[in-house]
C-alpha cells in the first residue's frame, strides 16, 4: 500500500542534515536561550531566582519554597514549632529525593514491612491529636491508629468468619462482632489475601484536619492550611509563653491568600511562620 | 466555587488567544520569506529552503532527525560525567539512557529517572530541555503537512520539514518560551546553574537546597506538550511551581498551542469555521473530562481519601484539590504527562479520567501538532462511518476519503489500543513484571495500564508507584513509544501525500457538511464509541473494579 521498500537507503541521505540541525538548534536552544534567561532571572529577580532563599543572622536557613522538618534528632516534633505535613522526600523534606507516597485509595491492608496508606494516615492522626491535645479519631480508623479494615470469608457469601487484618494478635480488634460473627485479630502467619476486604466507617468525626495527614505530592511542601495552623496555634502559645492572639496574628499574617481571590487555596508558610515566632520571643526578652 | 472560576477564567484567555496565535501560526508557516537569522541556519545546515518534499521526503527527514536525537541524547547521558556542569553525577545506566532518550525525542517525556539525583545541568539544558523544543516543533510539523494535504490539490509535495521545524521553534516556541520562562521566575521558579546548596534548617538539620536552569525548561515542558520534571516530584516541586498562579499559567501553556492549531488549520483550508468545528470537537471533550475529574476529586470517594477527609494525598496546599484536577486533566487530554500532583493516589474514578482523557489518542486537544493530526485523522474516519450510513463516498474538506484514506487512517487508530493491550497483558502474564507494582488488587492493574496507555499515547505521567527504572520495562515502553509516536507520523504523512495529489471535489448536494454543530456530535461519538468498545473491559478490571466496590 505504501512504498516503504527505498525507505533505508534515502534515509541516510537525510542524517548529515539532522546531524547539521541538530547542532544549530542545540547552540540556539540549549545555549543561547538558557543563559538568556539566567541572565535576565538574575538580573531582575535575583532573589527568586537563586532559590528564595532565607537568612537569619547572617546564616541561610532554607528557602522560603521549600518546607523543612521541625522535628529533634529522634525524629520527634519539637513543640515551639508549628509542625510540617507528612512528607514522602526520602527521610522527609529532602530535596535530593522529592516524592510522593504513590499509594492508591484503596490501600488499607498492611503488609509486613509495609504499612497501608490507610494505616500511616490513622497512624498520624492518632499522633497529630496527641500532640495537640485533641481527639486523633478518623472514619476507617481504630483507636490504636491503624487502618479499620476486616477481611470477611468467605469472599462471597453470609459472613462465616471475619478477621481485623491491622491488629495483628494479642491486639483486641477495634469490632468484637461483625454481622453477628465475633471478629478475630490477626495472626502473624495468617494469609488473609483471598478474603473480601470490609473497611468500616464507624461513626466519628475528624478533628485533625486532611493536609495533616495527608502527604504532598512533592515531598517538600512550605504549607500547611489555616485550619492545621490553628490547631497547632495553642500548643505553640503554651511552649513560648506567648499570648494566644499574638500567635493567632502570626498566622494570620504568613497566610498566603488565593491568587486573585479564586486560584488554589490559602495557605500558610511553616518556615516564615516559626521564623516570625523566634523573631517575636526575642523581642519580648 | 473557586475552581470553577479558575477554569472558566482558562477558557475564556484561551477562547482570546487562540485566535491572534492561530492567525500567527498560519502566517509563520504559510510564509514564503526568510528571516535573516533562519537564512544563517539554513546555510548552517546546508537546507535550501524553497525546495519541497514530497510525504516520503518529510517522513525521512522526521525520522533521521528523531534518530540523530536519540542518539545523540543517549550519548550525552552516558558522557555527562566527563562534560560540565554534571555535578559529580556519574554516566546514566544503559537502559535508562536509552529509555529517556526516546522518551524525550517521542514528545513523550516519560521518566524512569529521578531528575535530581540522575541527571546534570548541561543533559537537562543542551539535551532533555532542547527535545522539548524540537518534538514539539517536529510533531506541529506533520500537522501542518497533513493541513497541506488538505489545501493543496494536485500535487505531490508537502513542504520542508526543516524550514517548517526551524520555523515553530524560532518563531513560534522560542519567543513565547522566553517571556513565559522570565514569568515564572518572577513567581519563584529558580534559573541558576549551582549545585545542591547545604544549610542547616532552624531545628539543626542539614538541608540541600538544590539549583538549577528550571525554569527556562519548565515552561517549554509545558509549552510543548512535553511534560518532563526537572525534579523527580515535577510540577508539583515548589521549584517548578511555586504559587497558584505559575499553576494557572502552566495549564495555560499546556493547552496554549494545541487550542490555536485548530484555527491555523481552518486558516489554511480557506475555511475558518472548519477550524471552529475542530475546536469544538475539542473543547466540548476536555470540558467535560475536566469537569468530571474535578467532581470526583472533591467528591472524594474510596476509603483512604474519605479516612482523611479530603482527595489530598499527593496533593500540596498551596494548589490545592480543584486546581490539581484541572492540571490533571489538562495534562493527559495533551500529551503532556508534567503533573502537579500525584495520579496514584487519586480517588479511583478520578484516576480513571485521567487514563480515559489518554486512551480518546490525546486529541482533546492532545499534543503540540500531535493533537490536530489524531483529530483530523478521526474526522475521516467520521466521514467514512457517515458515509456508510447514506451509501455515499466520502469527502472531507473537498477531497474524497477512498479504500486508501480509510486503510491509513483505520491503522493510524489500531497502532495505539493494540500496544497498550498487548504490552499490558505481556506484563501482567509475567510474576516478575508485576513484581514492580507497589500497589495490589485492582490498583496494580490500573499502575501497569497507565504506563501502557502514557507511553504508547506519549503522554508521560504515570501511576508513579509502579517501579519502571528495570531493563525490562524501560525496554518496553521504548518501545511503546517509538512504535507509538513515529508509526502514527509515518501514516498521517503517507495519508497526506494521498490527499494532495486529489484535486478538489466540487461540493454537491450529498456533500456532508463538516463544520455544523451535528458534525461535531458526530466526531464525539464515534470517538467514544471508538474508544469505550476498545478500553471498557480493561478500564472495568482495574479503576471500575476499584471504584465501584
Amino acid at each position: 500500500m505504501i512504498r516503504m521498500t527505498r525507505l533505508p537507503g534515502r534515509l541516510t541521505r537525510q542524517v548529515p542534515t539532522a546531524v547539521r540541525t541538530l547542532v544549530v538548534l542545540t547552540l540556539i536552544l540549549g545555549g543561547l536561550y538558557p543563559l538568556a534567561v539566567t541572565g535576565v532571572a538574575q538580573a531582575f529577580f535575583h532573589d527568586r531566582a537563586s532559590g528564595s532563599i532565607v537568612r537569619e543572622n547572617g546564616k541561610n536557613v532554607g528557602s522560603a519554597l521549600i518546607g523543612q522538618l521541625f522535628t529533634d534528632r529522634n525524629g520527634n516534633p519539637v513543640r515551639k514549632y508549628f509542625q510540617s505535613r507528612p512528607s514522602a522526600a526520602g527521610d522527609g523534606y529532602d530535596p535530593l529525593s522529592t516524592s510522593a507516597r504513590n499509594l492508591g485509595p484503596e490501600d488499607v491492608v498492611d503488609s509486613p514491612g509495609r504499612p497501608s496508606l490507610l494505616t500511616q494516615v490513622c497512624a498520624r492522626s492518632k499522633a497529630v491529636g496527641e500532640l495537640e491535645g485533641v481527639s486523633g479519631a478518623r472514619p476507617y480508623c481504630t483507636a490504636d491508629g491503624v487502618g479499620a479494615v476486616l477481611k470477611v470469608f468467605p469472599a462471597v457469601g453470609p459472613v462465616a468468619r471475619a478477621v481485623s487484618v491491622n491488629q495483628p494478635c494479642p491486639v483486641r480488634p477495634f469490632l468484637s462482632t461483625y454481622q453477628g460473627v465475633k471478629v478475630e485479630c490477626a495472626s502473624p502467619d495468617g494469609d488473609y489475601a483471598t478474603g473480601r476486604t470490609v473497611p468500616v466507617r464507624g461513626d466519628v468525626r475528624a478533628v485533625v484536619p486532611p493536609d495533616a495527614v495527608a502527604a504532598s505530592g512533592s515531598g517538600l511542601d512550605p504549607h500547611i492550611s489555616v485550619a492545621y495552623a490553628e490547631l497547632q496555634a495553642p500548643r505553640v502559645a503554651r511552649e513560648r509563653g506567648l499570648a494566644p492572639a499574638v500567635v493567632e496574628a502570626l498566622i494570620r499574617e504568613h497566610t498566603m491568600g488565593r491568587a486573585l481571590g479564586f486560584m488554589g487555596e490559602p495557605a500558610v508558610n511553616v518556615l516564615e511562620l516559626n521564623l516570625a515566632l523566634d523573631r517575636a520571643l526575642g523581642k519580648e526578652r | 466555587m473557586s475552581g470553577v472560576v479558575f477554569i472558566a477564567s482558562l477558557v475564556v484567555s484561551l477562547a482570546l488567544v487562540h485566535r491572534p496565535l492561530g492567525d500567527y501560526m498560519y502566517r509563520v508557516y504559510s510564509g514564503t520569506r526568510h528571516s535573516a537569522v533562519e537564512r544563517v541556519v539554513y546555510r548552517l545546515i546546508g537546507v535550501r529552503p524553497d525546495a519541497e518534499q514530497t510525504w516520503g521526503g518529510y517522513a525521512r527527514a522526521v525520522l533521521a532527525f528523531s534518530a540523530v536525537s536519540v542518539l545523540a541524547l543517549y550519548g550525552l547521558q552516558r558522557l555527562q560525567d566527563r562534560l560540565f556542569l554534571s555535578l559529580g553525577m556519574g554516566p546514566v545506566p544503559d537502559h535508562i539512557a536509552w529509555n529517556t532518550a526516546i522518551s524525550f525525542v517521542t514528545n513523550t517525556n516519560w521518566q524512569s529517572y529521578s531528575g535530581e539525583s540522575t541527571m546534570g545541568h548541561l543533559t537537562q539544558m543542551a539535551g532533555l530541555a532542547v527535545q522539548n523544543f524540537v518534538s514539539a516543533a517536529a510533531g506541529m510539523s506533520v500537522a501542518i503537512a497533513l493541513v497541506r494535504g488538505f489545501a493543496r490539490g494536485r500535487t505531490d509535495l508537502l513542504g520542508n520539514f526543516w524550514v517548517d521545524l526551524v520555523r515553530g521553534t524560532i518563531r513560534i516556541l522560542l519567543p513565547i518560551a522566553f517571556v513565559g520562562a522570565l514569568t515564572l521566575v518572577a513567581g519563584g521558579v529558580v534559573q541558576n546553574f549551582a549545585g545542591p546548596q547545604e544549610l542547616t534548617t532552624l531545628t539543626g538539620g542539614a538541608q540541600d537546597v538544590t539549583g538549577g536552569p528550571v525554569a527556562s525548561q519548565e515552561i517549554i515542558k509545558e509549552l510543548g506538550t512535553n511534560g518532563g520534571g526537572f525534579y523527580n516530584a515535577n510540577a508539583a516541586h515548589p521549584f517548578e511551581n511555586p504559587t497558584s498562579w505559575t499553576n494557572w499559567i502552566e495549564i495555560f501553556a499546556i493547552l496554549l498551542i494545541p487550542f490555536s492549531l485548530p484555527r491555523a488549520f481552518g486558516r489554511m483550508v480557506g475555511q475558518v469555521r472548519q477550524g471552529h468545528a475542530i475546536t469544538a470537537i475539542m473543547a466540548v471533550m476536555a470540558l467535560t473530562s475536566v469537569t468530571l475529574t474535578g467532581v470526583f476529586e472533591l467528591s472524594a470517594g474510596g476509603t483512604v481519601p474519605q479516612a482523611i477527609g479530603a482527595a489530598l494525598e499527593g496533593k500540596e496546599v498551596r494548589l490545592g484539590v480543584a486546581d490539581s484536577a484541572a492540571f490533571a486533566a489538562a495534562t493527559t487530554l495533551t500529551s503532556t504527562g508534567a503533573v502537579n500532583s500525584f495520579h496514584d493516589s487519586y480517588t479511583p474514578l478520578g484516576g480513571m479520567m485521567t487514563m480515559v482523557d489518554m486512551m480518546l489518542g490525546e486529541v482533546a486537544p492532545g499534543g503540540a501538532g500531535s493533537g490536530l493530526y489524531g483529530m483530523l485523522v478521526l474526522a475521516v474516519i467520521t466521514v467514512f462511518v457517515a458515509g456508510l450510513m447514506v451509501g455515499r463516498t466520502p469527502e472531507y474538506l473537498g477531497k474524497r476519503i477512498g479504500p486508501r484514506e480509510i486503510k491509513l487512517a483505520g491503522a493510524y487508530f489500531l497502532v495505539m489500543p493494540i500496544l497498550v493491550l498487548v504490552g499490558t497483558a505481556l506484563a501482567m502474564a509475567s510474576p516478575e513484571q508485576r513484581a514492580s507494582m507497589l500497589n495490589s488488587g485492582p490498583h496494580g492493574l490500573s499502575e501497569v495500564l497507565y504506563g501502557f496507555v502514557s507511553t504508547s499515547n506519549n503522554n508521560g505521567s504515570a501511576f508513579a508507584g509502579l517501579t519502571v527504572n528495570t531493563p525490562w520495562y524501560d525496554v518496553v515502553f521504548g518501545l511503546c513509544m517509538v512504535i507509538g509516536r513515529f508509526l502514527p507520523i509515518i501514516l498521517v504523512l503517507g495519508l497526506a501525500g494521498s490527499l494532495a495529489t486529489q484535486s478538489a471535489v466540487p461540493e454537491s448536494a450529498g456533500t456532508l457538511p463538516t463544520h455544523r454543530p451535528q458534525f461535531v456530535g458526530m466526531v464525539i461519538g464515534v470517538t467514544v464509541i471508538l474508544v469505550a468498545l476498545t478500553f471498557l473491559p480493561s478500564l472495568a478490571l482495574g479503576p471500575l473494579a476499584e471504584g465501584l466496590s
